[in-house]
């Protein structure tokens, strides 16, 4: 067994208590984690790193006798980064393990100094590579919560709301990716399901530019609707937008196109079979619709 | 044999398609339509897909196979109730299926379809006015 | 890359396309795929299953259940010994709104999965692998 799986074994408490020591003069973080916690953490991990140490190589910390090392340092890892440590702090907590260690090899080795030599090295090489991992660790928990993060965010981005019966409007804000525009489409035909909509319009006044892979992505979303049997009429078209979707040659000539959302409703009415009709004011009930206009049936023309 | 049924409701045809079809059934389909529109002299036939749940080109091919027969022959067709995840993987794959009229359900369908033929009576100054 | 578990299907006839597609789903859903991601991942099986009898005279479709660590996904290689394809290429170009002929069933295919890879010899046969990740 070596020196330092030996001091490991033999000297679990003085370590741990050096160790302790060691970590309130490096970085404590007492509004973080209390000393109880602490304590108990970092006993479970010296133990562990004992029973590795013992039973094989003490630098080859990828092998399969530190499973149980490498579990745990992901677990801290993962619960440190969300109490909110930062990754320093969090390996500075493994690396604050040498200065026990080295002291005591000293103590042990002090008569063979190459003997003391190869053990502090190896000791070294040991807990640097204990420390990096967590910052592996920390690092993947961190992209995983991002990543999380921005789905949230995608669908909170793209709601569709009713504008009446039988139409429903989606503002999009911010860029179309295909990502996002599988999303958009989702949202958007469900909700033309749900809702029995006949009229779908897509308003782009907040995408701040359109090339050929946006209007492409546009397209498939009004294509897909069209064959659901509900129609698309995109608005919130800026006069920039119109010039850059011509000199790209985009061809927009089968999807009804308004500058603005207003007139897309407009015709989205019309297209439902609505009118909007002014209400005589002397005939209709004070207080009610104050611009007096009234959405009503389009009545039939006879004789088809 | 087995076959999809047909049903006739006036001047028109309804097919709703529920399983999930092989090719014989899919030929069979297409040859069953054209006779029945031939026969009854139909005007219009509504296909109700809302529970297929995977399209793929053959069937997509198919069904605008038969809009174009039907057309041919004066009925006008309308394809009810795709299927969100439907339409979206037809778009991917390509099929905008561009001669075929689309209505949201059966109900939306038939109005669509009443409207269909009577403005294609309009057109070709059909004198027969039994919808 | 390790694999799960894996089925082969022959691809005789009309019927196995359908039979095919009913195991495709079967997996999709185990997999826990979205409705739109397993709907994308029938349909291409179905595509790639006609091309197999209809171009390659019949062949198999490997179904494999695999994964790579991290994901978890759907493999199927499509296999036949029939004339091949000349022009891949050419094979994989389509117009994007017209629907006829083989382009469609593979260039359409390509775009319903996350991995596409296409190998194929004349007068010894094709063999065409996709995956789809979770």
């Amino acid at each position: 067994m070596s020196k330092i799986a030996e001091i490991l074994q033999k000297n679990e408490s003085e370590l741990l208590a050096d160790w302790m020591k060691e970590q309130l003069t490096a970085v404590r973080r007492r509004d973080l984690m209390n000393d109880g916690e602490l304590q108990a953490q970092s006993t479970d991990l010296l133990r562990s790193i004992a029973s590795a140490a013992r039973n094989g190589n003490v630098t080859d910390v990828s092998g399969s006798d530190w499973a149980g090392v490498r579990e745990r340092l992901t677990d801290i890892s993962a619960s440190r980064a969300k109490q909110g440590f930062s990754p320093d702090e969090t390996a500075l907590f493994v690396f604050s393990l040498k200065q026990p260690l080295f002291t005591r090899l000293r103590n042990e080795l002090a008569k063979d100094p190459n003997a003391m030599f190869a053990e502090m090295w190896n000791a070294t090489v040991m807990v640097d590579r204990l420390g990096l991992m967590t910052f592996g660790a920390f690092l993947k928990a961190k992209e995983q919560l991002i990543a999380q993060q921005a789905e949230e965010m995608l669908e909170l981005s793209t709601p569709v709301v009713k504008l009446w019966q039988g139409i429903v409007a989606i503002p999009l804000i911010g860029t179309l990716d295909s990502n996002r525009t599988q999303i958009v489409m989702e949202s958007l035909l469900s909700t033309i399901v749900a809702t029995n909509s006949k009229v779908a319009i897509i308003d782009i006044t907040g995408v701040p530019a359109v090339d050929t892979l946006v209007a492409q992505h546009l397209l498939k979303t009004i294509t897909a609707a069209k064959l659901m049997g509900a129609e698309c009429i995109l608005s919130g078209i800026r006069p920039q937008i119109a010039q850059t979707i011509v000199h790209l040659g985009i061809n927009l000539n089968e999807v009804i196109t308004k500058a603005s959302l207003a007139d897309a409703l407009a015709t989205a009415l019309q297209k439902t079979g609505k009118t909007v009709v002014r209400i005589d004011k002397q005939n209709g009930k004070a207080g009610e619709n104050k611009d007096g206009a009234e959405v009503k049936q389009t009545p039939e023309r006879k004789g088809a | 044999m087995e076959r999809i049924p047909i049903l006739r409701m006036g001047n028109f045809l309804l097919v709703t398609i529920q399983v999930d079809m092989h090719d014989q059934l899919a030929m069979t389909l297409q040859d069953d339509l054209t006779n029945a529109i031939a026969n009854h002299g139909s005007r219009g036939v509504l296909i109700d897909i809302s529970s297929l749940e995977i399209v793929d080109s053959f069937i997509g091919r198919m069904l605008a196979n038969i809009s174009g027969m039907a057309r041919i022959l004066d009925a006008q067709t309308v394809l009810v109730g795709m299927q969100p995840a439907v339409a979206i993987t037809l778009v991917e794959l390509g099929m905008s299926m561009p001669g075929v009229k689309t209505a949201l359900n059966v109900e939306a369908g038939m109005d669509l379809l009443r409207e269909l033929v009577s403005a294609h009576r309009m057109e070709t100054g059909d004198d027969d006015s039994e919808v | 890359m390790t694999t799960l578990k894996s089925e082969s299907v022959d691809i005789a006839g009309p019927t196995d396309v359908v039979i095919l597609r009913q195991k495709v789903r079967a997996w999709s859903i185990e997999l826990k795929f979205s409705l739109v991601d397993q709907t994308k991942m029938i349909t291409a099986s179905s595509e790639l299953a006609r091309n197999t009898l209809d171009h390659g005279g019949g062949g198999r479709c490997l179904m494999e259940m695999v994964s790579n660590g991290a994901r978890s996904g759907l493999r199927l290689t499509f296999e036949d010994h029939g004339p091949g394809i000349p022009d891949i290429d050419l094979a994989l170009k389509d117009g994007y709104s017209t629907g006829n002929g083989m382009g469609l069933g593979l260039s359409g295919s390509k775009r319903l999965v996350n991995e596409f890879q296409i190998a194929s010899k004349v007068g010894e046969g094709t063999r065409i692998c996709v995956v789809r990740w979770k």
